[in-house]
């Protein structure tokens, strides 16, 4: 995006992937904004920093992405009496992102929507945990009740109350459902049960503790996160980690992939009523955590993925048994793939529910893999690929239909798509061009303040960005999960099927609670 | 039809002996006894989330794969609180999710087992004690069982589970 038409002058930005930032008032940042969508762009993170100890008031941050990179747009609030534009009728996934910025820092967009999103614990006692001052360190009483939801009047229509403990072994929110008859005619959900002032406690990280907490973000994506945290450290260093290092972290990064993909088409499965498809990834997941834990001591990879490189190596014999893992898996589940496209009662769970359209997805900025399953035709290992995605040639799946079916083809495209990849890339580390030490050392001094690590999880883009002194002191860091903008599309996406297809709806988006409620 | 049938006779029993309640070893039958006397009939377990970062959920849903056979033990995860007789809490727990904590205890009938699962159920974790958050499930619930982690693996959970169970059967 060329930000000179507009005035703004740009710098490059340190980032994973191509970026720019810019400095822009309050008219400059609406203009970038229209620009970034009419250029097929789309929003990817907006929060607030305070800057009242450097004498700059508050500042607020957006990050947009088009075809050419990210841009970083800032914007400078003197006081908190001053307000920001609203960029909901750009973006309509904005919406949460101002509330919650306002929730934990007590600047306010020009909205109408002023309800609190994250933490309504601020809007009585006008202190937010985000400010530099903030030194509660107390349980504050929870608010989470007083949640004014919108109501549905007329002959028949009735509410209904789900959560935030459900019945399942799953993460806590609360849905509210306005319905007549089986069929719904609203829902909105009612996010936060999960906040647990992640941001707040980046801010007395050091740098290695960073990575720890990176990764416990959401444990689903947690080599994602490991990930996205590290390149935004390294960009901010400006080193690149050793070569044997990116080999691994694509490797924990498929695996991830893999395993939360063989879930979910379990899960799937199962609430459309075929318990054998449940049986049978269960179990195929299971055998990929296992390997895991044989080969990096953690189930899920925790921890692996380190500031400067991998925090081990990988044995030859692991190698071997992943690379003959790899083919096993895709071979079943190339069976079963066949199993559930035979199945007529599956077919007709999965066909034309919860549609998201591709008008929808484009309008609401929908990402990541439910994105890609209703035209979003996006995946960064494909646009941006960093190392050694270069070397990958990765096939990015897409499909149009944007139901349940089509979330679940992009699935097992892409489980089929990473099993792929893992037998390249378990050749690779075996390659001696690809021996090297996997770690490298941190310089005593950052050469960006500012920088963002962006990196394709299995449930879609997740970004971190870092705002750091020059020693390394985190002032603040803002993890962003690829939810914020999923969640406000399944809204629309339920509207008109019945009730009882909501879990099953919820389940082929399965988008994270605790990355999104930090 | 055809092709399901043989996958599953393909993939054929993968399920595995159940672990012994750690530290001292319990063989499997030893355990359904344990269960019945305890109880008078299967074990049945109701998870509440309380602000976890999914990573335990993740585990504790892998139990219910067929490598563990969770419920070819006599345990079952329940919906009801109603109907649970014990309680497996993650998570550093949230201010929000405190109350719906204290309300899902209340719900279960005795004999009310809570067995704390992973590093942020027993002392917060990696997030530490701040603003949003009550503190450990101590603070909250009088806990059986603690089981450390993060996550903890299934055979873990297993592990405590068993070991909720032979407590409440030593209390009797």
């Amino acid at each position: 995006m060329d930000l000179t038409p507009l005035g703004l002058v740009a710098a490059p930005l340190a980032a994973g992937v191509p970026g720019q930032r810019a400095q822009a008032s309050s008219g400059q940042l609406l203009t970038a904004c229209r620009l970034a969508w009419e250029n097929d762009g789309r929003l990817v993170a907006m929060w607030g920093t305070d800057e009242r100890y450097r004498q700059r008031g508050f500042g607020l941050r957006v990050v947009v992405e088009d075809r050419e990179g990210l841009t970083l747009l800032e914007h400078t609030l003197p006081d908190d009496r001053a307000r920001y534009p609203d960029v909901t009728p750009i973006f309509p996934a904005a919406n949460r992102m101002q509330r919650a910025t306002f929730d934990l820092l007590g600047i306010a967009a020009e909205a109408d929507d002023t309800r609190p999103w994250l933490w309504a614990e601020s809007h009585a006692t006008r202190e937010f945990p985000l400010r530099r001052d903030y030194t509660v360190s107390e349980p504050q009483a929870s608010r989470q009740d007083e949640y004014e939801f919108v109501r549905v009047d007329g002959e028949g229509v009735h509410e209904i109350a789900v959560g935030p403990v459900h019945a399942g072994i799953i993460e806590p929110g609360h849905f509210r459902f306005q319905v007549v008859g089986e069929k719904v005619l609203r829902l909105e959900e009612r996010l936060g049960y999960t906040h647990k002032g992640v941001e707040k406690r980046f801010a007395s990280c050091s740098i290695d503790e960073g990575e720890k907490l990176a990764g416990r973000i959401c444990g689903d994506s947690t080599v994602a996160y490991a990930w996205a945290y590290a390149q935004a450290v390294e960009s901010a260093a400006g080193v690149l980690p050793p070569v044997r290092a990116r080999w691994l972290r694509a490797l924990c990064l498929e695996r991830e992939r893999l395993a939360n993909h063989l879930g979910d088409l379990g899960a799937i499965g199962n609430d459309a009523g075929f318990a054998f498809g449940l049986a049978q990834f269960s179990r195929l997941r299971e055998d990929v955590l296992r390997a895991n834990a044989t080969a990096f001591g953690h189930r899920l990879l925790m921890d692996v993925v380190v500031p400067g490189g991998v925090a081990q190596d990988l044995a030859f014999e692991h190698v071997h048994a992943m690379h003959d893992e790899a083919g096993r898996i895709a071979r079943q589940v190339r069976r079963i793939r066949e199993i559930y496209d035979e199945h007529a009662g599956v077919q007709d769970r999965f066909r034309g529910a919860g549609r998201a359209s591709p008008e929808l997805a484009r309008t609401m900025g929908l990402v990541g893999l439910a994105g890609r399953a209703s035209g979003e035709a996006h995946d960064l290992r494909c646009e941006y690929p960093c190392s050694p995605y270069d070397l990958l040639d990765v096939r990015m799946a897409v499909q149009s239909a944007g139901d349940v079916w089509a979330r679940v083809a992009v699935r097992f495209d892409e489980a089929l798509e990473s099993a792929r990849l893992l037998g390249i890339i378990t050749t690779a580390l075996l390659d001696p061009a690809t021996m090297s030490p996997v770690q490298c050392a941190l310089p005593s001094r950052t050469s960006a303040n500012v920088a963002i690590g962006y990196v394709e999880g299995w449930r879609g883009p997740v970004m971190m960005a870092l705002e750091l002194d020059d020693d390394w002191t985190i002032r603040r860091c803002r993890p962003q999960d690829p939810s914020w903008c999923n969640w406000p599309v399944i809204e629309h996406a339920v509207i008109g099927n019945i009730v009882a297809d909501f879990p099953l709806i919820n389940k082929s988006f399965n988008l994270a609670y605790s990355g999104q409620d930090l | 039809m055809y092709e399901t049938l043989r996958q599953i006779l393909r993939v054929g029993l993968p399920s595995e002996a159940a672990p012994a309640a750690a530290p001292d070893d319990v063989v499997v039958r030893r355990l359904h006894e344990d269960i019945l006397r305890t109880l008078g009939r299967a074990l049945t377990i109701r998870h509440v989330d309380a602000g976890s970062c999914n990573a335990c959920e993740l585990e504790a849903q892998a139990l219910s794969n067929p490598y563990y056979n969770l419920e070819g033990l006599g345990i079952r995860h329940v919906a009801s609180p109603r109907h649970a007789d014990a309680l497996m809490v993650t998570g550093p727990v949230t201010t929000h999710m405190a109350v719906a904590l204290r309300r899902t205890y209340d719900a279960m009938p005795e004999p009310k087992l809570v067995i704390a699962a992973g590093s942020c159920a027993i002392g917060c974790g990696i997030y530490g004690a701040n603003y949003a958050t009550v503190g450990e499930v101590a603070k909250i619930l009088p806990v059986d069982i603690a089981i450390p982690g993060c996550p903890p693996s299934p055979t873990a959970l297993l592990q405590g589970i068993l070991a909720a169970i032979q407590a409440s059967a030593a209390k009797r």
